[in-house]
């Protein structure tokens, strides 16, 4: 996540990459979240112009991409913190410790779901099941998956990220 | 307190007796020692197993394989394959036989021993998944090539006698659908894998593409043979990068050694297959609007009929199937459907995986024949409940599967039996929970998983369940009315009858469920102020 990096060039390698017909925009719209950290609504201008070609018979509006962009879990049209904290709120983690853990995180972090501290450090985000039950509970730190994590473990976690 | 790796115990009825179970018994004690398992495996007598044309009898746990006549010159072969080097004997098994006696769990048996079956996860942890070479070493692409030599009616034949259910949470015959798609006309059709395994405590399908990518290939290529295909795609959610990229690999290796591409093992029969990944959504599960999706669009379910069967991706006719469905083809294809049916019960057969999570010893992934009960699932593979736990209640097939109480624990657990008892099997999420669970709490998360998933195109789905969560967090936090309960059953009814897809439908369930099986620990949520279980915090 590096939202220094140049927003143009990241939506061309995308688009570039992945081509540019219809069943390409969700895995483009991945890349330019991936690569930024989130997807600004210039991202969405630039790309729109980029895919729309109406003599290919592609037609799309930023509309369209703007939709797509606010539908997915795992894409964000809202800036975020340097890190992002995934919990997992579903069920299985739940009666396996989630629920005390997920006291534990807000009060560490002093965040709720959804919001960035003023530092901008941090994003708490909840999420749906991960398919990693069998190590519940379980957080994602940005790409970095944890298991079995219990309330104690928390500030060793958080501090290695900066 | 001591620990056992496996408990032996041997039938010592007189009627054992006669037949030289003291022999047995003796020649265990020896080959144990020689064998130096004395430390770890417990060996004991046991007085009736149940059954008296197998004895004398030895069954062996966790495994629960029951073995029959056992002659002490067996024991020596016994310990060495089954207690040193892990490896049932399978010709020693005791004949299948309705099991009835004084064993707890055998009495509910019916067939088959509880015993694991792998087909689906056989090569999984055996093989490289990034090397096709171990995957060919394992019969892999044998199945494909009988396939070429055969008719596709033929193929599809083999699939509708196996009886093979689909084991995304439908149960839908798996040979018909095929025969659907190949029954239609159209110059284009596509072959979809259902990979967007987002059912909450469900990974079945992570480990099979993680641990054998090349049996989905397989079995993609062989449906894409029977029904006319000549596109497919691999719908993998966001979230499973690992198994993306394992795909990756798996195709680029089949297109190498020419079984993906153009003219397919020199049959003329030309395919190929793409990766698709998806971006965080549960709804995208559901079929259409997992098309959706690939078509670059928002996840929203479509109106159905039309079915993918006849206006699928881009309109065309389309396949799909999940991950677990697909895995059993190649296995079928190749041993036939004779075999297939030796295993699970008459109407639902074969195996099924299950995730077993929660409050129990082990948690994990196991697959097992249809038909094995909930409480052997707990006490055998769940190797029990912790010190201290009683069970209270499990939630079966993920979020919107349903919630069973201790009572149904002995029902057999396949399609059948489940849809008699008003249960969903679901994808095979094994939720187990103990008295520490309050009912009410549970039903809360499930319905914040519902709330925050809908897609919001139909307003029974989006608006019910957003009314659903608030009243029952209103009842958790002790501002509940005792007409709630009408208006949440009202409601689940509404949501169930009105919902453009499964997801809204299934919505219904938790409340449902909840009300019926548990309808006196939320009253006294509404009406004591007090929460049974001591988890929710009703008058904060």
């Amino acid at each position: 996540m590096n939202p220094t990096k140049d927003l143009t060039q990241i939506v061309q390698t995308a688009v570039e990459r992945h081509g540019a017909q219809p069943d390409a925009f969700i895995p483009i719209l991945l890349e330019i979240n991936h690569e930024y950290g989130y997807i600004p609504a210039q991202a969405i201008r630039q790309a729109r112009v980029l895919l729309h070609q109406p003599e290919e018979h592609v037609l799309v509006s930023e509309g369209q991409l703007y939709g797509v962009a606010s539908f997915y879990h795992m894409l964000s049209v809202q800036a975020v913190g340097r890190h992002v904290v995934k919990f997992c709120e579903s069920a299985p983690c739940h009666v396996q410790g989630g629920r005390e853990l997920w006291r534990a995180v807000q009060q560490e972090l002093g965040l709720q779901a959804g919001e960035t501290d003023p530092q901008n450090r941090f994003t708490l985000k909840t999420v749906s099941c991960l398919g990693l039950c069998g190590v519940g509970p379980v957080m994602v730190v940005d790409d970095d998956v944890y298991g079995n994590v219990t309330p104690e473990q928390l500030p060793n976690i958080f501090a290695r990220y900066e | 307190m001591k620990f056992n790796r496996s408990l032996v115990l041997v039938s010592k009825d007189p009627e054992s007796l006669r037949r030289g179970a003291e022999d047995v018994y003796k020649q265990f004690q020896s080959s144990l020692a020689e064998f130096d398992l004395q430390g770890e495996v417990a060996l004991a007598p046991i007085a009736d197993v149940g059954r008296h044309d197998a004895l004398p009898m030895v069954i062996i746990y966790p495994e629960a394989s029951a073995y029959g006549p056992i002659r002490a010159g067996d024991v020596p072969r016994l310990v060495e394959e089954h207690l040193l080097k892990g490896r049932q004997v399978e010709d020693l098994f005791a004949p299948v036989k309705e099991l009835s006696g004084r064993v707890g769990w055998l009495k509910s048996r019916k067939g088959a021993q509880p015993m694991e079956k792998r087909i689906v996860t056989r090569r999984v942890g055996r093989i490289d998944p990034e090397n096709i070479e171990d995957y060919i070493a394992e019969e892999g692409y044998q199945a494909l090539a009988k396939a070429l030599a055969a008719q596709p009616a033929q193929v599809v034949e083999w699939l509708e006698k196996s009886g093979l259910q689909g084991r995304g949470g439908a149960g839908f015959p798996t040979g018909l659908k095929w025969r659907f798609v190949a029954g239609t006309k159209s110059a284009k059709k596509y072959v979809v894998c259902n990979a967007d395994e987002s059912e909450p405590g469900t990974f079945k399908d992570r480990v099979i593409l993680e641990g054998d990518p090349h049996s989905i290939l397989e079995a993609l290529i062989i449906a894409a043979y029977c029904v006319g295909a000549d596109e497919g795609f691999v719908y993998v959610r966001g979230e499973y990068g690992l198994a993306q990229s394992r795909l990756q690999n798996a195709i680029s290796q089949a297109r190498a050694y020419g079984l993906l591409g153009k003219d397919i093992l020199g049959s003329g029969f030309s395919f190929d297959l793409h990766v698709h990944s998806g971006a965080g959504a549960y709804v995208c599960g559901e079929e259409t609007a997992l098309l959706e999706s690939i078509e670059g669009k928002r996840g929203e379910p479509r109106a159905r009929p039309p079915y993918p069967t006849t206006r699928g991706l881009w309109g065309k006719p389309t396949l799909v199937n999940n991950v677990e469905t697909l895995a059993n083809v190649p296995a079928i294809v190749l041993n036939g459907a004779e075999w297939y049916r030796s295993f699970g019960t008459p109407s639902s057969p074969g195996t099924k995986t299950y995730t077993i999570l929660g409050n129990v010893n082990f948690r994990g992934l196991i697959e097992v024949p249809m038909g094995i009960t909930l409480r052997e699932v707990i006490n055998i593979y769940g190797q029990g409940m912790p010190p201290g736990s009683t069970f209270k209640l499990a939630q079966t097939g993920g979020s919107s599967g349903s919630i069973i109480p201790a009572s149904l624990q002995d029902t057999p657990m396949d399609f059948e039996s489940f849809r008699k008892a008003g249960v969903s099997l679901g994808s095979g999420a094994l939720l187990i929970c103990d008295e520490h669970t309050c009912a009410l709490d549970l039903a809360v998360t499930l319905m914040k998983f519902f709330q925050f998933e809908s897609c919001g195109k139909c307003t029974p789905c989006r608006v019910g369940t957003a009314r659903a969560y608030k009243i029952l967090t209103d009842i958790q936090k002790g501002k509940g009315k005792p007409q709630d309960l009408e208006t949440l059953t009202q409601l689940a009814g509404e949501m169930e009858y009105a919902s453009n897809c499964g997801l809204g439908q299934t919505a219904s369930v938790p409340i449902r469920d909840t009300l019926r099986h548990f309808r006196a620990e939320v009253e006294a949520h509404i009406l004591l102020g007090v929460c049974p279980a001591g988890v929710c915090n009703v008058n904060g």
